[in-house]
């Protein structure tokens, strides 16, 4: 029984936030991975490219809501998805016009792409401070919950309850399948496949007949889908607050360079890494601890490797180690 | 060219001859109108602003001279951009005396960087952090704000009689959060409780399940959230409530607002919270004048603003100059007994009193008594929290 405790507080406080943060970082991760791989330059309006994609889906949701269409169980938000991702596509597409392409077409170095996205972040930055406002937007509906902690604790016996929202379940279910079609897409499409060449060898792309524009137009449209997917569910999950989502770029980014920038399966393990290192390392192990040993040895301190203040030097550690002996990344990207 | 010569400096001597006798006393408002109080900025600068016009309607002050609020922003957590925008004022727009800042680390950064240097005086509404209290202001410094030193006292002191004995704490990283939660933490053990963790969160960030996780592992009946309501402290309320590690929490004074309970409705019945207030009649009034030129008189430290300016305006009749060097000294003899007591709205009658020769007891919007250092002695009215509602228990 103690065992049985042990186990469900580890799950309900390490294993499964950990699990949906991770596969929320890897999504975000994803894109970046992208845009660095096939475009070759580091995007910093990633995560305000989320935030427009979520606000866009925000707004969808709310006309939605107020039509009086839902989807049962599950968020109205996942509905109106395809709105918000169709228009985070066109405002890439027309950032890439307006911006990427003057660059693109002067061969400028990846410095000047990188410090343009800083410009770019900005704006997006005000577009959505602008539309939707600085405050946190609620756009959760249908069942929060799939089991509470206190049904789990009635229905087990167990001292300890094990909470599973629906947002959880629903993050790691749609991560799957997008990282699923995503990787089919990759390898086995025609579109896909020159992507990949453009990323390998852009002069030998060329010269075989692949068209770049239309390689820089796919991939700001995955980019989008991607960014877009990612935003909703970490605002179903959490909340939606510009300020946060453009926070949301640092772990995002570390999780993109401990994969291996460049490299998709990178993206997806850094993004598992950084989560479960920020969770795990900080959980004070007193109650596990407490379950597991005779009464005799239950610690009295909390046993807590580092106090939660450190959770970003985690990150942030894992990410020189990994630079220092892999400069590539786990999986072999680009070195940085 | 003579001509053209002579009459400019007619101009001149006349205009400087009109600023000598009407020239308006300028007051800095430096709050923090962008950044994590954004939403209360608005209704504290109004309050100030509303004293100001106040005084300046009833043409009383230093025989007649107008107010002139300068606004400035302070950011709330940009130390640098609050001192240069205080810079600014006192060098290029000449303020005679600052209300602000908000926060306690900016606050903190105006007095020592700018505010002492040049002489100017300063009453924050709003900074709380009890650092401020030992902190050198050649008597420059004032707050209309209760130190946390005495909310950690009246937190303890509400757990207590609840018959709370252990409790896991969260503070915000920063001059507010730190002070509040060691304050607290010092009150509620040395009355016997114990807390059986203080963890720090930092604002704004993307996930809080690892601090609920050492929050939840810790243990303890209530979970006390020392945080903002905009900020961190929802996110963890939040994820404490999802994976059902706390059920009830107390909230200080950051927390309190309309917001809290938008978000979290009858999830967190059952929670206790205080902030300062009080159930003078000074506050009523208060909030009367303040909704009839459209302000918010009930958000949070929109009534201490007022107070502030007023305080400023009040010692500089005493004194009988705008000099800060010369006020200074008699913002606590306006404020305290003995003296004829005065209300909100009654300002006019407290500048006649003055001029006078008489004296006042300045009770304002939340019943202010300056003690210690220069700040209040706080007022606190308890909050429960029942079917989704915020219920006021009582005043203390």
């Amino acid at each position: 029984m103690d065992f049985l405790n042990a186990l469900v507080a580890l799950a309900n406080f390490v294993i499964v936030p950990a699990l949906a943060y991770g596969s929320q970082l890897a999504l975000g991760a994803l894109g970046v991975t992208l845009i660095y791989g096939i475009l070759r330059f580091s995007n910093f309006a990633h995560g305000d490219t989320m935030a427009f994609g979520t606000m866009a889906t925000i707004l969808a949701t709310w006309a939605m809501q107020s039509a009086g269409i839902s989807f049962g169980v599950l968020p109205t938000a996942l509905l109106a998805l395809p709105i918000g991702i169709a228009a985070t596509g066109l405002l890439l597409l027309g950032t890439d016009r307006l911006v990427y392409k003057f660059y693109r077409v002067k061969k400028a170095k990846p410095v000047i792409f990188v410090i343009a996205s800083l410009g770019v972040m900005f704006v997006m930055n005000g577009i959505v401070r602008f539309i939707i406002g600085v405050d946190d937007q609620q756009f959760a509906d249908g069942e929060r919950f799939l089991i509470t902690a206190r049904d789990f604790r009635t229905m087990t016996g167990l001292e300890e309850g094990l909470a599973i929202k629906t947002t959880q379940v629903i993050t790691v279910a749609v991560a799957i399948i997008v990282v699923a079609i995503l990787f089919w897409f990759l390898n086995k499409t025609r579109t896909g496949k020159s992507m990949r060449a453009y990323s390998d060898n852009e002069d030998l792309a060329l010269l075989s007949g692949i068209n770049p524009e239309r390689v820089v137009m796919y991939t700001w449209l995955i980019v989008g889908g991607l960014a877009t997917i990612a935003g909703v569910l970490y605002g179903l999950d959490k909340s939606f607050k510009p300020f946060t989502y453009f926070q949301l770029l640092l772990p995002i980014f570390a999780a993109a360079i401990v994969g291996g920038l460049g490299s998709p399966v990178g993206a997806i393990a850094g993004g598992f890494v950084i989560a479960f290192a920020e969770v795990t390392i900080t959980y004070p192990l007193k109650k596990l601890l407490g379950y597991l040993l005779p009464d005799s040895l239950a610690p009295d301190g909390l046993v807590q490797l580092l106090s939660t203040d450190y959770k970003f030097a985690v990150s942030f550690v894992i990410l020189i180690i990994v630079l220092l002996f892999r400069p590539t990344g786990l999986f072999k990207g680009k070195s940085v | 060219m003579k001509k053209l010569l002579l009459a400019s400096v007619a101009t001149l001597a006349a205009s400087a001859a009109f600023a000598d006798g009407h020239s308006p006393v300028k007051l800095g408002v430096v709050l923090g109108f962008t950044g994590p109080l954004e939403s209360l900025a608005p209704a504290m600068a109004g309050g100030a602003e509303l004293a100001m016009s106040e005084v300046t309607d009833s043409g009383l002050l230093l025989g007649g001279v107008t107010v002139e609020p300068v606004r400035g922003d302070s950011t709330c957590i940009d130390a640098a951009a609050a001192t240069s925008a205080t810079e600014r004022l006192i060098t290029g727009d000449g303020v005679a005396g600052i209300v602000g800042a908000d926060c306690s680390g900016v606050t903190g950064a105006m007095l020592q960087n700018v505010a002492l240097p040049n002489g100017v005086v300063m009453i924050s509404p709003s900074a709380t952090s009890p650092g401020l209290s030992t902190a050198e202001d050649n008597g420059l410094f004032f707050r209309t704000a209760p130190s946390d030193a005495r909310q950690g006292v009246i937190i303890a002191d509400i757990l207590k009689e609840q018959g709370i004995e252990s409790v896991a704490l969260t503070y915000t990283n920063n001059d507010y959060g730190k002070g509040l939660a060691d304050a607290f933490q010092a009150a509620f053990e040395e009355a016997g409780g114990t807390v059986t963790i203080s963890a720090a969160h930092e604002d704004g960030k993307a996930d809080y399940s690892a601090e609920v996780g050492a929050l939840a592992a810790a243990g303890g009946e209530r979970l006390v959230v020392a945080g903002y309501v905009d900020q961190g402290g929802s996110g963890i309320v939040r994820a404490a409530l999802d994976s059902g590690a706390f059920d009830t929490f107390h909230f200080p004074d950051g927390m309190i607002s309309q917001a809290l309970v938008d978000n979290f409705g009858d999830e967190i019945d059952g929670s206790s919270g205080a902030n300062p207030g009080t159930d003078s009649p000074g506050a009523q009034l208060y909030q009367e004048m303040a909704a009839a030129v459209d302000i918010d008189g009930t958000s949070p430290f929109s009534a201490e603003a007022y107070d502030a300016a007023a305080l400023i305006m009040l010692a500089m009749q005493a004194s009988g100059s705008a000099d800060p060097s010369v006020y200074k000294d008699k913002v606590m003899d306006v404020a305290n007994a003995p003296g004829e007591q005065i209300l909100p709205g009654e300002l006019a009658k407290a500048l006649q009193i003055l001029a006078d020769g008489g004296e006042i007891d300045y009770v304002g919007a939340s019943a202010v008594e300056l003690i210690g250092p220069g700040e209040s002695a706080g007022n606190y009215r308890e909050v429960g929290f029942e079917g989704g509602e915020l219920k006021v228990i009582g005043y203390r």
